[in-house]
């Protein structure tokens, strides 16, 4: 059965309408990438799968039941949560951040118990802060950050793990081993994982199945290969662009596109390269 | 860390029990500390003489628990919501505690009623309770709402209470002496009312510390961990509400114990509340139980108004510590 599964969901802010009709669900041990152009509702889709958003139509469930019949507790104790902005200037350590997340279990009064604490420190290993704890997150760097927000979704011990661009402002390294990370986690603790990622790439490369929206609406979904074609993507973000296979794993490898230039332009020889929108070398099936 | 932590807690705890046996000798009639220890613990003794008896148990120990109470309780009620509104400038009156307070007594001044405190404390929660009203019609109770529409209510009780001090012209020192914060002539009856109010307060938001902790990384996270917003919002409101109007009623509009105290407090213990409250109610007790020591002392026999001293001491020390920047994070 689908972890979490949205069935004609329509959202929108006061009079704006922002996304139409999605269908979108994702089972246990499976990563959903969202992909779209800036602003389309990627971080919308996620708050209203998280029920911080209620949709216009539709409904959104999880392990069969709607999220608007769970309490706020339920929920958190299911969905675990990693926002893309929050607020940074808290002074509080990483431990006591990361061991709010038992709060779901445990509830805001009662102490926590070994095992709580047994899960705060494995999750804390896990994500390679158990030397930081006691830093004030005030300290941290970008990467150090997200692993804090990511490893307060583990402690919640949820089922289904939402992130919102966990690898934004991140540099290479962070990139593949965050994802990494919430690869491992959703294969060897049976995640069901939804995560928006602006780069193409890295959704070709970790996802198994991406969602591309557009146009207020879902443009495709299913297997990489299937999706990031360079007609689906020239037509979500109005530029031409080359997809190709990657040269080692049997995925797309999206590459943007120069625009045309004067050709007289100094450093024209660039310029005047003529490039067909089209597949220049599709993956084998 | 622990080691750290306990001796911050020890040291405070020292410092102000120093500062409270100081602050009972202190004044027209000076008496040493160990009279005043022996009043303190023993003073039904018929031993004792009487007239220091009835000086420190009789007018400066009340006084001196009440500036306590308050101190402690502006302290914890500013702390509460600066992270209710994640702000760092959030002080007790951001959500117009102290406008109702401030209208309630000079209405009482003006039309000579004789319950000053009980108005104030009436206008303090009327006040706040509008807000609340307000903030909740404008759709989704946000805690900007909540700010912005405190702020401006505030201005306009503020305004209300300009408009009677110009209109009415016979009170005007009463007023003023109101408005600027001072324990003088406060007794046990004022402190029989503060301090079981400030206590409740104090404990219930202690009980809380998670879910300000929660809030302090914005509504959205605290959602997403399961928090009810609605009721933790009410529920913290209500109880920093309490302990401001049972405090301003009390004392009158003391500033900046309640926006200095908890930041004093997240430097020497760190942001979690579980610690951050405990420490925030010693340091403002110990703050304005220092300032009206002051206040009552360096001009003998005129009393400066107490509000003006928690500035003139709570600022210096509060920079010198912006300065040296945080331990904790070293």
């Amino acid at each position: 059965m689908d972890a979490v599964k949205a069935k004609n969901v329509s959202l929108g802010y006061n009079t704006r309408e922002v996304l139409q009709e999605i269908a979108i669900e994702a089972r246990p041990g499976e990563i959903l990438a969202l992909v779209g152009p800036n602003g389309v509702g990627k971080t919308t889709l996620l708050r209203a799968l998280a029920r911080q958003l209620r949709p216009r139509r539709g409904t959104v469930r999880v392990n069969g039941r709607d999220v608007w019949r769970l309490s706020t507790l339920e929920v958190a104790r299911l969905i675990g949560l990693v926002p893309q902005h929050e607020a940074g200037d808290s002074s509080l350590t990483i431990e006591v951040v990361v061991a709010l997340g038992r709060m779901p279990h445990r509830g805001w009064f009662l102490p926590l118990t070994r095992r709580d604490r047994e899960v705060i420190a494995r999750v804390l290993h896990q994500t390679d802060l158990y030397e930081l704890r006691q830093r004030p997150i005030t300290t941290l760097s970008g990467g150090e950050r997200q692993r804090v927000l990511i490893a307060r979704a583990l402690v919640q011990e949820p089922e289904i793990l939402l992130l919102d661009e966990p690898t934004a402002n991140l540099d290479l390294h962070y990139q593949s081993a965050i994802l990494s990370l919430v690869q491992r986690l959703a294969y060897e603790q049976k995640l069901a994982v939804i995560v928006s990622i602006h780069d193409l790439n890295l959704a070709a490369l970790y996802a198994d199945r991406v969602a591309l929206l557009a146009e207020r609406r879902l443009l495709a979904v299913g297997p990489p290969r299937a999706v990031l074609t360079s007609e689906h993507l020239s037509r979500a973000y109005g530029v031409p662009v080359i997809v190709t296979c990657h040269p080692v794993y049997n995925i797309p490898l999206v590459a943007p596109v120069l625009p045309p230039r004067p050709s007289r332009a100094p450093g024209g020889s660039k310029a005047v390269r003529e490039v067909p929108v089209m597949d220049r070398q599709s993956c084998s099936e | 860390m622990r080691g750290r932590l306990f001796l911050m807690f020890a040291a405070t705890t020292g410092f102000l029990a120093i500062a409270l046996v100081i602050s009972l000798g202190m004044g027209p009639v000076s008496i040493p500390p160990a009279q005043v220890l022996a009043v303190l613990f023993r003073h039904t003794d018929p031993s004792l003489s009487h007239t220091a008896v009835a000086i420190v148990w009789d007018l400066r120990l009340p006084r001196t628990l009440l500036a306590l109470s308050i101190g402690a309780g502006l302290a914890v009620s500013g702390s509460a919501y600066q992270a209710l509104f994640q702000n760092p400038l959030a002080d007790p009156y951001i959500i117009g505690a102290s406008g109702g307070a401030a209208l309630g007594a000079t209405l009482a001044i003006i039309l000579n009623i004789n319950a000053v405190t009980s108005a104030a404390f009436v206008g303090s929660l009327l006040a706040v309770a509008l807000v609340y009203i307000i903030a909740q019609a404008g759709g989704r109770v946000s805690a900007v709402n909540l700010v912005l529409a405190g702020v401006a209510l505030g201005m306009l009780l503020s305004a209300a209470v300009s408009l009677l001090m110009f209109l009415g012209d016979s009170d005007l020192h009463e007023i003023l002496a109101w408005l600027m914060g001072g324990l003088s002539g406060r007794s046990w009856p004022e402190l029989r009312m503060v301090a079981p109010l400030v206590a409740i307060g104090i404990g219930f938001l202690w009980s809380l510390a998670r879910p300000l902790d929660a809030l302090t990384l914005g509504e959205e996270t605290a959602q997403a961990l399961g928090l009810n917003l609605l009721w933790a919002r009410t529920a913290i409101v209500l109880a920093a509400t309490l302990i401001t109007a049972a405090a301003v009623s009390s004392g009158g509009i003391i500033g900046f114990v309640g926006l200095l105290a908890p930041h004093t407090a997240r430097r020497l213990v760190g942001g979690a509340h579980r610690l951050q409250i405990p420490m925030s109610a010693l340091v403002g007790g110990l703050l304005l139980v220092l300032a009206d020591d002051l206040a009552r002392t360096i001009v003998a026999p005129v009393e400066l108004p107490v509000g003006v001293l928690t500035s003139l001491l709570g600022v210096p020390f509060f920079l010198w510590l912006l300065r040296r920047g945080e331990p904790w994070t070293r």
